[in-house]
């Protein structure tokens, strides 16, 4: 053997080194264990903990947006599928060049892009930079997911209106919640990128139609990729809306204000149900339910007609010479005038130095109440206005709803003013003068409404002075119970008037169409009453009609009922500086009349037997 | 000469005991490679199959070595070591690189990797210095073995391979304690302190701020942490620390099956069987390992001469290295450096050179036997 025979002195040496040996390897392998003991079984919850948030992830599941129909079930608005552009910036390696990727690839704007990224928000949850992309881009994106980490296309759900512009203003639209309103206590559940109302009954019925979002946990790998997904809790979609409007009957009248400026309502006297009302101009609420570029919403709000305003329920005009029937129910009632009491109309009325015209120069004779309110004699009313006074006329005014809001479901209604001398003390802080009655007493002045409370108004008078409060939603499909809950007319009280005054005036109002100032609306098929009215808007007047510029031409109010007999529907127009009522806004209602008398066989039904046509609406939606 | 079994009762060698804790080792190693690697779809044979044919060949490697006489290997140690430095110098133009290394060497569909062979060969080496003569004074004892193990421990620095180069050092630090220096005390801090280096690391890195860790372990091992932010260590220490006393259970390991535990079949395949089996799986494995280090140090002690014991224990050496740094590393003491766990870890260099150790260290138990007939 090659190998060398050491001494066996050491050679023992070797062995007690091995032993110090053996024993620093067990002191090694000790510590080992010591360590895994600290980290398992110590430390080991603490690590199961991160373990399990390490790959789960909460997701929030939207809820499906309760839909929208009409009184006969036709949809007004659904939730369809919509591709949204997401970036979680924790993965994106170079921003700049994912922007101008992003730019290149689908032309978005490099400039919003930035500013969306630049937010403040967390880098680690995606965040929405584009919404509402065409399945062309959406693929797009998909097929270059790989060179853009970080980018992800969800499929949503986005609201949408089949209707377009049609019902704008009722429906409302939908948008992403803001700042504000995520503090106040309504939006407590909501979160960040949570969809809410922002306008029309979307805003009003918001609770009822956002529903509850579910959550899931999501397992994830290492690179985010969902593995599995457990549902923690379903989302519960919104409750279904059946508003009181009939669409044909609102298309009809949008229709009919066409370019024009102006509001169309039309309710039922007998319930308040809101069978159309419709403001021009109007707006896509498609297009506001989308993110818009600033832009975009600078263009909307400057814009001169003011779109988004709805001038039914929002917008205050004088209501001119309609004014005169509550001023007739005053008078009558406060005896002030007998319906066979005259008063003499020689084209003007002397107050003190100032001779307040009536609207024809040459006068009206000897006129009654009756004939007063046909040819709408101005003068009879100022006369009338003085004896009572402005607190007379303000109670009874009142009494009709005028001054506040008439409580509709819609956001933002104004209240009008129905001046009294305490409200222009409060208001004003000034004396009322004696000639501002006179001028009340024929609509003008301070008194303002807004065509929702005129069309209540001749409602009610319809009615024999019982009024409801007008609504727009009559039942409410609860998505959970399915139980369809139907919403009772909301009665606003009565007019404590005798019905000898309600026969008057509505003999009276009935002329005025049928020989009146309202001849334009005199219908073949049904029997209208109304009252013609025109406010004005500019005080002073020089020359004819046609040579004042439009904007400061006057408005032309019509309100009407029908049929006279047994009235069905009470209609109010205002078509904003189109001249006189009789001449502008009379047509309009006999047109929107006449469609209701044609629908109005298919009326009954209201939601009973809706239930089978929404049921399949359903269940395509959910599919 | 090739003994032949007959003559010396070779079969009694063979020493049952032994062989059933690797084997039982073995086949943890397979079962969490399978479990980490069982949802892997691509085209590839799966790993747990290719560690069984790795384990086959390190099984005719452990045959051989076992078969054979390790004096008569011992004389071919120099020419292996010139050898197995000619590959590594290859490997430093010619070799593949993979995670920022260049450690292997193509050969056909495998790569393989000659550091792994180069710390058999230098323990090989080094025991046979000792052995040929006694070794007097200073300069034979320390500085000429040092010379001898320098120029691989510089090519393996150079890949980097910073695991295999530590474990080189190791070895000499065993060996040169095992012959004795004059200082015996300074031997054993020698080989505790690459030994508690785990322990020490914590503190002493634990202090440093992380653009300096960055930068040390960049300029050391640049194949460390792409990602930086420690992702590895943490998810490591993740992985095992929620396995608690019982796991999570074969493939319930949540950390490795979703992959955000990286390399759950190679260097982090101890975390894997951690999460997976909990502090008692790792008892066991610990218990094992030990077994096999105690009955290899039982070889080494009754081995029949000076070669025979200084090979044992360079072997024990190279393996208690790999162990507890590996384990050290994935339990978060130590920075991650890239050392295989022996025995468990997918890998066939590393696989087969493991087994023709270990099966050396039973042919030095056979020739001790055979002293007697």
């Amino acid at each position: 053997m090659a190998t060398v025979q050491y001494p066996e002195a050491e050679f023992g040496d070797l062995h007690r080194r091995l032993f110090i040996l053996r024993v620093g390897l067990l002191l090694v392998v000790a510590l080992l264990g010591l360590r895994l003991w600290h980290l398992q079984i110590r430390e080991g919850p603490y690590y199961r903990d991160l373990s399990e948030n390490n790959r789960t992830r909460l997701v929030l599941l939207e809820p499906a947006r309760g839909l929208i129909y009409d009184r006969h079930g036709v949809l007004l608005a659904n939730n369809v599928p919509s591709f949204s552009l997401y970036v979680t910036l924790e993965d994106v390696k170079d921003r700049e060049a994912l922007i101008q990727q992003l730019s290149d690839l689908l032309g978005f704007d490099p400039i919003l892009v930035r500013k969306k990224m630049t937010a403040k928000g967390s880098k680690l949850l995606p965040r929405k930079i584009k919404d509402r992309m065409t399945l062309r881009d959406a693929m797009l994106v998909e097929s270059n997911r790989l060179d853009m980490p970080g980018v992800m296309i969800q499929v949503e759900s986005q609201r949408n209106y089949p209707g377009g512009v049609t019902a704008a203003h009722l429906l409302g639209y939908v948008g992403e919640i803001s700042a504000d309103q995520l503090e106040k206590p309504e939006f407590i559940d909501l979160h960040q990128g949570s969809i809410v109302g922002q306008y029309g009954v979307e805003k009003s019925y918001d609770r009822h139609m956002r529903g509850m979002a579910g959550q899931k946990n999501v397992e994830v790998d290492a690179l985010g990729h969902e593995k599995k997904a457990v549902v923690v809790e379903r989302p519960q979609a919104g409750n279904d809306l059946y508003l009181t409007i009939d669409v044909r009957l609102q298309k009809v009248a949008e229709d009919l204000l066409g370019g024009e400026y102006g509001a169309i309502v039309a309710l039922d006297p007998n319930s308040g149900d809101i069978l159309a009302m419709a403001s021009r101009p109007g707006f896509d609420p498609n297009v506001l339910s989308r993110e818009l570029t600033a832009k975009q919403w600078v263009e909307i709000v400057q814009d001169e007609g003011r779109p988004l305003n709805n001038r039914a329920s929002q917008g205050q005009y004088p209501p001119g010479s309609t004014f005169k029937i509550p001023m007739a129910v005053a008078a009558l009632e406060t005896k002030t005038m007998s319906p066979s009491s005259t008063v003499f109309c020689n084209g003007g009325y002397q107050f003190g130095k100032r001779l307040y015209h009536d609207w024809k120069a040459s006068g009206h004779g000897y006129v009654d109440l009756h004939n007063a309110l046909v040819q709408s004699c101005d003068v009879y009313f100022y006369t009338i206005g003085q004896r009572m006074g402005i607190d007379v006329m303000a109670e009874f005014g009142k009494d009709f709803g005028l001054g506040k809001a008439t409580g509709v479901e819609l956001p933002s209604e104004r209240a009008g003013i129905m001046p009294s001398t305490t409200w222009k003390q409060k208001a004003k802080k000034e004396q009322w003068l004696p000639g501002e009655t006179i001028s009340a007493a024929i609509g003008q002045g301070y008194v303002t409404v807004t065509p929702l409370q005129m069309a209540s108004l001749v409602g009610t008078v319809a009615n024999n002075g019982v009024s409801y409060r007008p609504r727009l939603v009559q039942a409410v499909m609860d998505r959970t119970s399915g139980n369809l809950q139907e919403l009772p007319a909301v009665p606003r009280g009565k007019i404590n008037a005798k019905p000898e005054t309600f026969r008057v005036i509505k003999d009276a109002l009935a002329d005025v169409v049928t020989r009146g100032t309202a001849t334009r609306a005199k219908s073949s098929m049904v029997t209208i009453a109304g009252k013609t009215g025109t406010a004005q808007v500019a005080a002073l007047r020089t020359g004819p009609e046609e040579n004042i510029p439009k904007k400061f031409r006057d408005h032309a109010w019509f309100v009407a009922f029908a049929p006279v007999e047994s009235p069905k529907i009470a209609v109010a127009v205002l078509a904003e500086h189109m001249g006189h009522g009789g001449a502008a806004a009379a047509p309009l209602a006999k047109e929107v009349i006449e469609t209701y008398m044609k629908l109005a066989p298919q009326v009954p039904a209201v939601t009973s037997d809706l239930s089978g046509v929404n049921r399949s609406e359903r269940s395509a939606k959910d599919s | 000469m090739i003994d032949r079994l007959t003559e010396h009762r070779g079969l009694d060698s063979f020493d049952i005991r032994y062989v059933a804790v690797i084997l039982a080792i073995l086949g943890i190693g397979v079962l969490s490679i399978y479990s980490v690697t069982h949802g892997q779809k691509s085209g590839m044979a799966p790993y747990y199959l290719k560690q069984l044919i790795w384990i086959g060949l390190g099984a005719a490697a452990f045959l051989v070595m076992w078969a054979s006489d390790y004096h008569y290997l011992a004389r071919f140690a120099y020419p292996a070591y010139v050898f197995i430095l000619l590959m590594l110098v290859f490997v430093l133009f010619e070799g593949r690189t993979s995670k920022g290394a260049q450690r292997w060497i193509a050969l056909g569909p495998f790569s393989f990797q000659p550091s792994e062979f180069a710390k058999l060969v230098l323990v090989l080496v080094l025991a046979h210095y000792y052995s040929k003569a006694p070794r007097v004074g200073w300069l034979q004892r320390v500085i000429v073995p040092g010379l001898l193990v320098l120029p691989g421990l510089l090519l393996i620095l150079k890949q980097p391979d910073l695991g295999s180069g530590l474990s080189f050092v190791a070895v000499y630090a065993a060996m040169l304690l095992m012959v004795g220096v004059r200082s015996q005390a300074l031997g054993f801090i020698l080989l505790f302190s690459i030994m508690l280096f785990p322990f020490a690391w914590e503190g002493v890195w634990g202090s440093l701020h992380d653009y300096q860790r960055q930068r040390i372990m960049a300029f050391v091992d640049p194949g460390y942490d792409p990602g930086g932010k420690g992702y590895h260590a943490l998810q490591s220490k993740i992985a095992i620390g929620s396995g608690e006393l019982l796991g999570k259970g074969l493939y319930g390991g949540t950390q490795s099956q979703l992959k955000f535990l990286p390399e759950g079949h190679t260097d982090f395949v101890f975390a894997v069987f951690a999460e997976e089996w909990g502090f008692l799986g790792v008892l066991v494995l610990l218990t094992l390992f030990v077994g096999l280090i105690w009955l290899s140090l039982e070889i080494a002690s009754k081995a029949k001469d000076q070669l025979g014991a200084l090979l044992a224990v360079g072997i024990v050496a190279m393996l208690c290295f790999c162990v507890v740094v590996n384990i050290g590393m994935t339990a978060g003491m130590f920075p991650i450096v890239g050392i295989p766990l022996p025995l468990l870890s997918y890998g066939g260099s590393a696989t087969i050179m493991t087994m023709a150790a270990l099966g050396l260290l039973l042919n030095v138990k056979r020739k001790r036997l055979s002293l007697f007939y």
